[in-house]
């Protein structure tokens, strides 16, 4: 094992895991306004303090995570799922079906997910679904244009070559020989796509594109403690470390996934 | 390298061409009608079509694209609805804060990542790569908004060197750059982590191949290999990545705008939501995305002045 999965995965089992226990408990209500407890220091009671409304920092953290790992899931398996769809589709007919979902995914890129989300949110208002739909967006080109390469090369093997003359339908060699090839792949650009949604979800809630009130994210304490910085500084440095601690271990899974499956490029680390 | 151009211009108008019906598309066609969309739920029917009829829309919506596309080639974007005055002008008159904004955050991000990539590709393997390395992997994972913060607590809260945000305007130069120095700072830092690790082993590779080798064995100087030999060699993936880093540039300046409430074309385009001026908005999306799709060109004519093997093959 490399010491990047090694740590990335620690990371990522850190905030999963307290995403997952915040589901059924935190140690406060993280939506619980008291006013009279607002901006408490750190104590065994609010481990890390209260806020502008009294509402107890940590619960909210760890409330938070879920709110990332949440929009990750969803916008990741969203556009991992139309755009390898869209990958492997070009790869299997070629031809203009190839051309076209090519041209498309180089005119997705035209738009980064701030771009698309500020579309949505004009014309629709601002929501998490449309954060949720701008994050997927920007996925669908990137598995698109990484699942037709490792498919092309996939169909060009000799297996491959010897199922077609065997008669299968290529939705067949898709599913059985191509898929399963390019799986390794996939996994290791989902991971680090993970990193970016929860970038992305938080500058969104940041903006006040992404999560709503009352829903805690990292994003929002942000932009809420910003007000505040004079008063309480320290309340604009934990939901940062948080975004940080999740980003940093997908970014290190990944890159320690992809040393596991590519040997080539072990030691380049770029 | 005429038909190389030619081909790619052509390639460039038709993705503008292309963008544009998708930014027209997703404002205009979407479930939402845009004048109901500007009044809002309480207005009366007779206000709603009344401004219907003043916007064009009881046209068809091709007849609309054209009319929308054929006027924004001449420069005029429509009314802004809140501030009652050509979008042209409202954008006019925050460029000279975006664009001064964006182009020093480039050159900082620039000359940082390659003066740090270099670096640690010359120290390979000893403490000043590592360094540089754990640096670049923290760096990508900062969201740039918080970095942003976290230098106005530092340097606006607590040492009281810089203001925390606004912009004086230029009749100032010194105080509106030292209203940038924080904006820039955070937006080249986050950027910058990923290009230095991309140059890094750009500059790596082209080490390890025969002809640096030979130009070691013939006596240079490191730095004279370095600068010679490698770096120029190196610059194509670096470029690449400067160009896709375009489009988190117009992202970033976009969010950083809104950190340090700069009067800017970012902190119009949120203005513009609040207060649901479509063609504002409109406009805006359609400028930022064609910025994306222009600087991919430059970064493809580039290449072909940096390589000329490459242009037969783009």
């Amino acid at each position: 094992m490399r010491w990047n999965a090694v740590v990335g995965g620690a990371l990522v089992g850190l905030v999963a895991g307290v995403a997952a226990l915040s589901l059924v408990w935190t140690p406060h209500d993280p939506a619980g306004i008291d006013v009279s407890r607002r901006f408490l220091p750190a104590s065994p009671a609010h481990w890390l303090g209260t806020d502008q409304v009294g509402r107890d920092v940590a619960s909210m953290l760890m409330a938070g995570a879920q709110s990332s790992i949440a929009v990750a899931l969803l916008s990741v398996g969203l556009g991992a799922s139309l755009g390898t769809a869209l990958g492997l589709l070009a790869a299997a007919r070629g031809g203009w079906v190839e051309e076209a979902v090519m041209r498309l995914s180089d005119l997705a890129f035209a738009f980064p997910a701030l771009l698309f989300a500020i579309m949505l949110a004009a014309v629709f208002g601002p929501s998490l679904t449309n954060a949720v739909l701008a994050i997927a967006f920007i996925m669908v080109p990137i598995f698109a244009r990484v699942s037709r390469a490792s498919a092309n090369a996939v169909w060009a093997r000799e297996f491959v070559q010897a199922a077609i003359a065997a008669g299968r339908s290529r939705l067949g060699i898709t599913i059985d020989h191509v898929l399963p090839n390019i799986a390794a792949v996939l996994m290791v650009q989902a991971t680090i796509e993970f990193a970016v949604a929860i970038l992305a979800e938080a500058a969104l809630s940041y903006l006040g594109l992404g999560v709503q009130p009352p829903t805690p994210s990292w994003g929002r304490m942000l932009s809420e403690a910003q007000t505040l910085l004079y008063l309480a500084p320290q309340l604009a440095i934990w939901p940062g470390l948080c975004i940080m601690v999740a980003v940093l271990g997908f970014n290190l899974m990944g890159d320690g996934l992809r040393d596991a499956t590519d040997p080539r490029l072990r030691g380049v680390g770029a | 390298m005429g038909l190389f151009l030619l081909r790619r211009l052509l390639t460039l108008i038709a993705t503008l061409v292309a963008v544009s019906i998708v930014v027209f598309l997703v404002m205009n066609a979407l479930p939402g009608d845009p004048a109901l969309i500007v009044l809002g739920i309480d207005s009366t029917p007779e206000a709603q079509a009344a401004l219907r009829e003043k916007m064009g829309l009881n046209e068809p919506l091709a007849l609309r694209y054209l009319h929308w596309a054929g006027a924004a080639l001449t420069g005029d974007f429509g009314i802004s609805h809140s501030f009652d005055v050509p979008v042209g002008r409202l954008i006019a008159e925050r460029l000279p804060l975006t664009l001064p904004l964006a182009a020093l955050a480039t050159v900082a991000t620039v000359t940082t990542a390659i003066a740090l990539g270099v670096h640690a590709a010359a120290r390979h393997g000893r403490l000043a790569d590592w360094g540089v390395m754990a640096l670049s992997q923290l760096g990508i994972a900062v969201p740039a908004f918080w970095l942003a913060i976290l230098l106005v607590i530092l340097f606006a809260v607590r040492l009281r060197w810089l203001p925390p945000g606004g912009f004086p305007g230029w009749d100032d130069p010194v105080a509106a750059l030292r209203a940038l120095v924080l904006p820039t700072v955070s937006l080249a830092l986050v950027q910058s982590a990923i290009l230095a690790r991309v140059t890094r082993s750009s500059v790596l590779e082209v080490m390890r191949l025969d002809y640096a080798r030979t130009a070691r064995a013939k006596g240079l100087s490191r730095s004279a290999i370095l600068r010679r030999h490698v770096l120029p060699n190196a610059l194509i993936p670096i470029v690449t990545i400067i160009g896709m880093q375009i489009a988190n540039l117009v992202t970033g300046t976009i969010v950083i705008e809104n950190v340090f409430y700069l009067p800017g074309l970012g902190r119009l385009i949120f203005q513009s939501i609040a207060n649901r001026d479509i063609f504002t908005v409109q406009a805006l999306v359609m400028l930022f995305a064609a910025v994306v799709v222009v600087t991919n060109f430059l970064v493809d004519v580039a290449y072909a002045l940096i390589d000329p093997r490459l242009k037969d093959r783009v």
